[in-house]
């Protein structure tokens, strides 16, 4: 028996803001420029973030910065209804989805609290073990599917995180089952210092699907009409009952790991240079001036408006008072044991 | 009421659970058409279909892992694991997200599972069979560890596991599953997680166990006035059920077929030194599997606690 099997790839949108119009989604003008000032506002959000941390006001946080189309583009093509299972560095997935950022920046802070996704907003707390939210997503897909929902399960990953087991026993019972999940991979080139290289000697990391009997795609990550057009193909079909789907953004993580991380340690400045000019806002500002959607007043509006929203959620998240210390036993359990129902008197 | 051994009494409570509640699902390797390995399954493919009796890949991680996801969507599902050591690949998808996902969410998402293994020896299987590692799972908060000892509590007991709004692990004496028959109930009745039992009153020794050297302690008992407790659940820890028997008798013998150090038997001394010392009259006892790995069959008699060893360890704690 023989298999064979074609890595697909899109990219619609490229540096010099010119779309191909044969690929180009069918995207209203208002929705452009929506996904514009979401690109904006997860931008002013992330930059936010970093400040915060460096003055101690929030904890370590790992920013997505450079990542902003992967995450934006995939997460438009969702419901509310549907299911995420996010990793730890989609805060513009949680923003996209309409998760409040104050509640982010709460977590960030180390208030647990923040975690709670609103209700109607099926979304999971960041996951910080690597790759391990994915057989989450394949359960969650299972669920519906028993149950005939028409949800679909959506799981972001790294590349670091296709080189774990449980990257390979979720696409695989994925695959068995046909389930209704569409697993986005960021390929952003690092896994903190390990470069792509390393993870993994496929050419791509979409063709592992094929592997699992299921369709993969690489995209241009940077490139948000690529990867809405991807997702929401993605999503159509395993609504419909088509089964899974891999979607590889291809990207670049221009920020460190994490503010814990010093990344010029591994990494030449030539090459965070050289994605500087794939930028994700900066190619769809292109295009958007070429449309007539953009100018410098619309910029200075859309980004006046994102720093009121991030200083409103910072200040929120800052004038909340700190849990109370019973708050660590009351999600341990249904119901306290007898021994933490004692922790928590003697306390 | 049936005469029914531990296999059967298990088959029953998964069957009349899935009966009555369309959102419980069997989920694991070979519980479709072959029952599972030791047939627990048996005919809940034919009875409820291959859409809630999955057979899954071979990936434990991946079962424990898609269990979560599940039981976050708001279904039940009862994850079956072969054997008790072909748990550790699972073991992260237990403890990183089963156990904390109430937690992490602070209660917007929730993790009602039932993970089902068979444990300990007595069946001389092949190694990695026969393990019993409770302790490692009773260390991890945020899930319970529930041992049934026989055909009766073992349906009573997962009735309640599945019904248990937080994670269960739920081990099942290999030993047990086919050398006992009880009579067991037919039709729905919990027996509660977190309460221990008494299964033979005394005054002089305490002997604590649960299930499958459940029957040993009982029969090492024969001649000593001694109080026979049931663990049945080990966390949440009925420490009430043990402070008032070893206030009453003094002595403690703890027997576990699992190695001594860091085993159950360390925090059922612990609390038992922090809470009941006073009433002691004689050093705390444990006989347990000894600090080496499980050997395999031609050994396991040696390593497993013989009715023997419990009855010299109640002698020494009896000359006190």
């Amino acid at each position: 028996m023989t298999a064979s099997f074609e890595v697909k790839s899109l990219s619609i949108l490229n540096e010099k803001g010119e779309a191909d119009e044969t690929l180009m989604p069918s995207l209203p003008d208002d929705d452009i420029k929506r996904i514009f000032e979401l690109m904006v506002l997860s931008r002013t959000f992330d930059e936010a973030a970093l400040s915060l941390q460096r003055e101690g006001r929030i904890g370590t946080y790992a920013s997505m910065l450079g990542q902003e189309a992967s995450q934006i583009g995939s997460a438009l093509a969702f419901e509310k209804s549907d299911w995420i299972f996010p990793s730890f560095r989609e805060m513009a997935v949680y923003i996209t989805m309409g998760y409040p950022m104050y509640m982010l920046l709460q977590y960030w802070s180390g208030d647990e609290r923040g975690a709670r996704a609103p209700a109607g907003l099926n979304i999971f707390p960041v996951c910080v073990p690597v790759g391990t939210q994915i057989p989450h997503a394949v359960g969650a897909s299972m669920a519906a599917k028993y149950k005939g929902d028409k949800a679909v399960a959506c799981c972001y990953f790294g590349d670091g995180g296709t080189s774990k087991g449980d990257f390979h026993e979720g696409l695989n019972m994925a695959g068995v089952f046909k389930l209704p999940v569409v697993f986005i991979c960021q390929n952003n080139q690092w896994a903190i210092s390990v470069p792509r290289r390393r993870q993994s000697a496929s050419k791509t990391l979409s063709q592992k699907a094929y592997s699992y009997g299921f369709e993969g795609i690489q995209v241009d990550g940077n490139d948000v009409f690529a990867v809405y057009k991807a997702t929401s193909e993605a999503v159509r079909k395993a609504r419909g009952g088509g089964g899974p789907t891999l979607i590889e953004c291809f990207t670049y993580r221009m920020s460190d790991h994490t503010t814990a991380d010093d990344s010029s340690k591994y990494r030449s400045n030539e090459e965070v240079e050289s994605w500087k000019p794939k930028d994700p806002l900066l190619r769809l500002k292109l295009f958007m001036e070429k449309k007539g959607l953009w100018n410098e007043q619309y910029q200075k509006g859309v980004e006046e408006k994102s720093k009121t929203a991030v200083e409103q959620a910072i200040r929120k998240a800052e004038s909340l008072s700190p849990p109370e210390p019973a708050d660590m036993f009351r999600y341990a359990l249904k119901s306290p044991t007898p021994r933490q129902a004692k922790e928590m008197e003697d306390f | 009421m049936a005469n029914l051994n531990m296999v059967q009494a298990i088959n029953s409570a998964l069957r009349e659970e899935m009966r009555r509640d369309g959102d419980v699902i069997v989920i694991g390797e070979d519980v479709g058409a072959d029952g599972g390995v030791f047939r627990a399954t048996e005919g809940l493919l034919h009875e409820f279909g291959a859409e809630r009796v999955m057979d899954t890949p071979l990936a434990e991680s991946g079962i424990a892992g898609a269990a979560v996801g599940m039981a976050a969507y708001g279904l039940k599902p009862v994850a079956e694991i072969q054997f008790m050591g072909f748990i550790y690949p699972a073991v992260d998808q237990i403890f990183s997200h089963a156990a904390r996902i109430r937690s992490r969410s602070r209660g917007r998402f929730t993790c009602p599972l039932v993970i089902r293994t068979p444990y300990g020896a007595g069946i001389k299987a092949p190694e990695l069979h026969s393990e019993s590692t409770e302790a490692m799972f009773c260390h991890m908060q945020g899930i319970k560890v529930v041992v049934p000892s026989g055909p009766y509590n073992a349906k009573g007991l997962l009735i309640s596991a599945i019904r248990d709004p937080d994670p269960v692990i739920f081990l099942e004496s290999t030993r047990l599953y086919r050398s006992v028959k009880e009579e067991v109930p037919e039709g729905e009745y919990e027996i509660p997680l977190g309460q221990a039992r008494i299964v033979r009153e005394g005054t002089e020794v305490t002997l604590i166990a649960w299930g499958g050297m459940l029957r040993k302690a009982i029969e090492a008992s024969e001649g000593f006035d001694a109080e026979v407790i049931d663990m049945m659940t080990l966390t949440p820890i009925d420490e009430e059920a043990i402070y008032r028997s070893v206030k009453k008798t003094g002595r403690v013998v703890i027997v576990h077929e699992a190695p001594k150090t860091c085993g159950f038997g360390a925090e059922l001394s612990a609390s038992i030194a922090e809470y009941a010392m006073l009433h002691l009259k004689s050093p705390i006892f444990r006989v347990t599997g000894y600090d080496t790995v499980m050997p395999l069959p031609k050994l396991e008699d040696y390593y497993v606690p013989s009715a023997d060893r419990i009855r010299r360890a109640i002698e020494e704690a009896m000359k006190y």
